[in-house]
């Protein structure tokens, strides 16, 4: 199952964790790791913080398309499986309607195209997110516990090009983090 | 992220149309819009009388929709305490105070009611048991209370929320807020009421023996996604002729934009609903309205509103980018407009074309005529008003507005 389990960097560490005070002090230290190139990192919060995405650097996500395609493959299959049914494989009279009566598959196509759009959307944020997934190595920091509190987080992988544990560790304390903690995988 | 230099209000000039700006002369132009159009509609029409007083039904009820939708727009936006819509607050003020305007441009209608509304000719009920039926409501006396009372109501709420929106510009008084936001749920109601059987009375009594429950709806419909389109197109305008350039952000464009692409699917919704219900049941004075409106050239027009008023602006404004450029959405918004005239005149027209779509010139003449009118209206009030409510409490929250 590999949407379960974390890609992991190989090596003995998964990465540096930086704790941060406020969620000021986060957003212009994503400001300044995303400015110094890194790609395989990411930031911790325990609310939304507007704006963040942008600090980050994160490009947009491809969600709006997938739910577009499966919307429309949605429509297409209620569409399909009602002219099929009524007009090709057991037509019938009804309400003296002739068989292919486009008008009447509309409620069908409109709701199929729904609920296939809505699915689209639910799993591809879980698998876009690589979710559900009961391990990460995270969760071994014991300060990484207040993320859900009182406390905000950027975590630096191993395996990023530009990772370093001496100085990656020492840029993350020039930004104003509070504690710097070296993770094992 | 908002910072603290967005917390600040704005200055006159900056919401204001400059002396020697190109928008002064829009008043002029649309004077001479309607002097011509006025001109055309008695040379042409005087020779076919009939003619001229649907064609100017069709356009008085195309500029009646957009500022009963601009009306609307404005006090839902009280009622919910909506904050992003502010800095285009007073565009839909100007467009729904000429609704007084438009109570006169209506008057033209009363000398044609014979040609335009079958029932009104005397005698019509004699042979008909449903016109009899009907006649309670569908008598001339009555019809022309209830137009009085429409306008009435409708001139009322505009004229209200636009006399104490320009006050606050010189007061800033927050309690003109407080009470707008209290009046808005009432106004909406009694819209909602008016608008409905003014529908009913201008369109649907055009084939008397029809009815439809959803008509009001599909009335509204129009009319809301008519002037969000308006609203777009103006919005975009002002920002292209540097007007606003400062306070109509790019956040502002993209849920106008939201708004056009959510109510061009309402209306979809509502029309295909009401044709689909007909349709199904299939009982001869519900679907004779369909089957006008399904046979000859008029069968084009029905699929033209379906593949134009929602297929191509649905596909068209899903998108992200397309909301948030100026051009963009006023390409979405000018095309969405146009359907609306077509949607209008497909109501309409058939009951005096039923044989085919008949383009006249007296269409044109009269979409000048009512248009120049409101073009102008709307055009005077804009050089001698703020163009944003400069001193409501809640400006600054509306300058500041971010999609997340």
């Amino acid at each position: 199952m590999p949407l379960l389990v974390p890609q992991l960097p190989k090596g003995p560490h998964y990465g540096i964790l930086a704790e941060f005070g406020t969620p000021t002090d986060l957003y212009h230290a994503c400001e300044r790791v995303r400015d110094a190139g890194f790609t395989r990192w990411d930031a911790h919060s325990p609310f939304p913080v507007h704006g963040l995405e942008r600090a980050m650097g994160i490009r947009r996500s491809p969600l709006p398309w997938i739910v577009l395609i499966a919307g429309l493959t949605g429509a297409a299959f209620g569409f399909g499986l009602q002219w099929l049914v009524h007009a090709s494989a057991q037509p019938l009279v009804i309400s003296g309607k002739p068989y292919f009566s486009w008008p009447a598959f509309i409620p069908i196509t409109f709701e199929l195209g729904v609920l296939f759009a809505a699915f689209g959307a639910v799993l591809g944020m879980l698998a876009l997110n690589r979710l559900p997934m009961h391990y990460h190595p995270l969760f071994r920091s014991k300060v990484f516990e207040r993320v859900t509190d009182d406390a905000f987080f950027i975590s630096i992988e191993s395996w990023d090009p530009r990772f370093d544990s001496a100085a990656t560790r020492k840029l993350l304390e020039s930004l104003g983090a509070r504690s710097v903690e070296l993770l094992e995988s | 992220m908002t910072s603290e230099r967005d917390y600040v209000g704005l200055r006159p000039e900056q919401a204001t149309i400059p002396p020697g700006h190109s928008w002064n002369r829009i008043p002029v132009i649309g004077a001479a819009c309607a002097v011509l159009g006025a001109v055309g509609c008695a040379i042409l029409g005087a020779a076919n009388p009939k003619q001229f007083f649907f064609s100017w039904l069709v356009s008085f009820l195309f500029f009646l929709s957009l500022a009963l939708g601009a009306l609307f727009f404005v006090l839902i936006q009280w009622a919910t305490q909506g904050g992003w819509g502010i800095v285009v607050r007073r565009i839909g003020e100007t467009v729904f105070v000429t609704i007084p305007v438009m109570a006169a441009l209506f008057v033209p209608l009363l000398f044609g009611l014979q040609d335009v509304y079958s029932w009104t000719v005397p005698g019509a009920a004699e042979h008909d048991a449903l016109l009899q039926w009907k006649a309670p409501y569908l008598n001339v006396p009555f019809f022309l209370i209830r137009a009085a009372i429409f306008f009435g109501c409708w001139s009322f709420i505009a004229v209200l929320y636009y006399r104490l929106s320009r006050g606050q510009d010189a007061t800033g008084d927050p309690k003109v807020s407080a009470r707008l936001r209290a009046l808005a749920g009432p106004a909406i109601i009694v819209l909602a009421i008016t608008q409905t059987f003014a529908s009913i009375d201008w369109i649907v009594s055009l084939t008397p023996h029809w009815y439809s429950t959803m008509f009001g709806v599909y009335f509204f419909a129009g009319s809301f996604v008519g002037f969000i389109a308006l609203l777009s197109v103006i919005a975009a305008a002002m920002r292209g002729a540097g007007l606003l350039e400062t306070v109509i952000s790019a956040e502002h464009l993209h849920d106008i934009g939201k708004f056009l692409f959510a109510f061009t699917a309402f209306w979809a919704y509502i029309g295909f609903s009401q044709f689909f219900l007909i349709w199904y049941a299939n009982l001869p004075e519900e679907s004779i309205w369909f089957k006008a409106r399904l046979e000859g050239s008029w069968e084009f027009v029905s699929l033209l509103l379906m593949a134009g008023h929602f297929g191509a602006p649905f596909f068209y404004l899903m998108g992200r980018a397309v909301k948030r450029k100026g051009w963009t959405l006023a390409v979405g918004g000018t095309w969405v407009l146009a359907m609306h005239f077509v949607d209008l005149y497909w109501q309409v027209m058939p009951t005096l074309h039923p044989e085919g779509v008949r383009p006249s010139a007296l269409d044109v003449a009269a979409l000048l005529a009512v248009g120049g009118c409101f073009v102008a209206v709307t055009g005077w009030l804009m050089r001698r008003q703020a163009l944003v409510p400069l001193r409501d409490p809640r400006l600054a929250e509306s300058l500041a507005f971010e999609n997340a």
